[in-house]
């Protein structure tokens, strides 16, 4: 089969495991972005058990490869009998959701922590003194300049996590890295061809450049204060 | 019959003693300047004054409401402190004004909150709002800043900054005002213009206590003098009394060091 011939098949597999690609991303956005900030809480709890227990549950996420965890959180509770995440694709799904939003939550808390701690204490008490609330002051006072804080070190994860969805592949998950993969060992009649796995960058490449685009909008947006 | 009245006040960091058995009366319409060098006391006063930090000792009064007596647990509540802080406003040395907010914003926002609250609210929704905007609109005009009302924080010089801050404090109307070095973080030709504004205030009968290192203007503008040291309150009376014939001889030293520079 030509090269011609080739990519009108390729072009479509890899498109559908991009598509798996982009769900990952956005669900493990839409759940680690609020988790993230109840983490973040958690460890800034003066209550000190909360804020060890959340602190050693960060050290732990962050201190050991994310490609591991998706094994244990994925193979896990088979092994103690129960398989709760049901088999094929969607039990895949399912397990790489729980894990990267695990992950990217704990990653996301720091960053919350750093923005939260790096509001001024002024701003609290000036609220205070003008007889706000504790919530008056954070939503209305300490909200968006906490969001301003954060974007910069936010839109660094937010690339990252598109690249990491490829880790996925440890468990099969048939994003697009597995789409790409298949082609080597044998798919649609085309075997042993190694150009659809280098392929697969160009996909995290665009997606990339129209992410990079509209974060650095959003920060764009946010320096009307400072 | 004082407007403020604070009897036996003391307050504690760990081992250190900040605040030991101050006690003074303030009149309606007066102001009040604390003097005495850094570490003395007197912004942890006045934040004890506006409940950002909690007295271990002393009562406070404010037109004969109890606001804090440290016997009483009653007036601890928490849920009241947001109401007895409305007596006083407060005025800080870095300004604090809310950076993603207008001059006009940052002076309406607390007034709008406290608004909202009320039953009648939603009724009046676009009335309140008005009322609201031109009270602001001219507090920022009696603190010469009709021309920059539409101004974040960042695009304002510091005296003007502080000039917001003072007008957002007027907004909620207190019963007392108080400063807590208004002028430090200001080079001399601002501190001329915020110090003018308070000139202005108290010209006005505005109740105010000014935590200040400016001598010159304390003599001048105020009614009462406290001068502390090391927590205490070493002397009071009027400026003529304290600047003019100070009994203590660590008031006539700390005095010597500004006569001389």
């Amino acid at each position: 089969m030509t090269f011609t011939e080739q990519f009108p098949i390729v072009f479509q597999s890899l498109n559908v495991g991009f598509l798996q690609t982009l769900k990952l991303f956005f669900v493990t956005l839409l759940g680690a972005i609020p988790l993230g900030l109840l983490i973040s809480f958690g460890s800034m709890s003066r209550f000190k058990p909360l804020s060890y227990l959340t602190k050693i549950i960060v050290w732990i996420v962050r201190g050991t490869p994310l490609m591991i965890q998706l094994l244990i959180i994925y193979f896990m509770p088979g092994l103690l009998g129960n398989n709760i995440w049901g088999s094929g694709e969607s039990g895949r799904f399912i397990a790489a959701c729980a894990a990267f939003i695990f992950n990217y939550s704990c990653y996301f808390s720091e960053i919350y922590r750093g923005g939260i701690q790096g509001v001024p204490s002024g701003q609290e008490e000036a609220g205070l003194v003008l007889g706000m609330t504790k919530s008056q002051i954070f939503f209305k006072v300490k909200l968006l300049q906490m969001i301003k804080r954060i974007v910069p070190p936010m839109s660094n994860e937010i690339i990252t996590l598109v690249k990491d969805t490829s880790l996925s592949r440890i468990i099969a998950l048939q994003e697009v890295i597995w789409a790409g993969q298949s082609f080597l060992k044998g798919n649609q009649g085309i075997a042993g061809v190694i150009w659809p796995l280098f392929f697969t960058a160009v996909y995290y490449l665009i997606f990339n450049g129209i992410l990079t685009v509209l974060l650095g909008r959003l920060e764009k947006k946010l320096e009307y204060f400072r | 019959m004082a407007i403020l009245e604070v009897q036996h006040v003391s307050k504690s960091f760990g081992n250190t003693e900040v605040l030991k058995d101050i006690s003074f009366t303030l009149e309606k319409g007066k102001v009040l300047s604390l003097i005495g060098s850094s570490g003395s006391g007197k912004t942890t006063l006045l934040r004890c004054l506006n409940f950002l930090e909690r007295p271990d000792g002393g009562v406070i009064r404010v037109n004969s409401e109890t606001l804090f007596d440290a016997e009483n647990p009653e007036t601890k509540q928490e849920s009241e402190i947001r109401r007895k802080r409305l007596h006083f406003g407060l005025v800080f040395q870095s300004f604090n004004l809310f950076p993603q907010y207008t001059a006009l914003q940052n002076v309406m926002l607390a007034k709008e909150l406290l608004e909202k609250e009320k039953p009648d609210y939603k009724a009046r929704k676009k009335e309140i709002h008005a009322e609201i905007e031109a009270e602001g609109r001219k507090l920022l005009t009696q603190m010469g800043l009709s021309e920059r009302m539409d101004n974040y924080p960042h695009q304002l010089s510091g005296g003007q900054c502080q000039r917001v801050a003072i007008a957002r404090a007027l907004a909620l109307k207190p019963d007392i005002l108080c400063f807590d070095e208004p002028t430090s973080a200001l080079d001399p030709e601002l501190t001329g213009e915020v110090l003018k504004v308070i000139r202005g205030l108290a010209d006005q009968e505005t109740t105010m206590i000014i935590v200040t290192h400016e001598m010159a203007f304390a003599r001048d503008v105020s009614s009462h003098v406290i001068f502390m040291d090391d927590g205490r309150i070493v002397e009071q009376g009027t400026p003529a009394e304290v600047f003019g014939d100070p009994k203590e001889a660590r008031t006539k030293q700390f005095l010597s060091r500004y006569t001389q520079g």
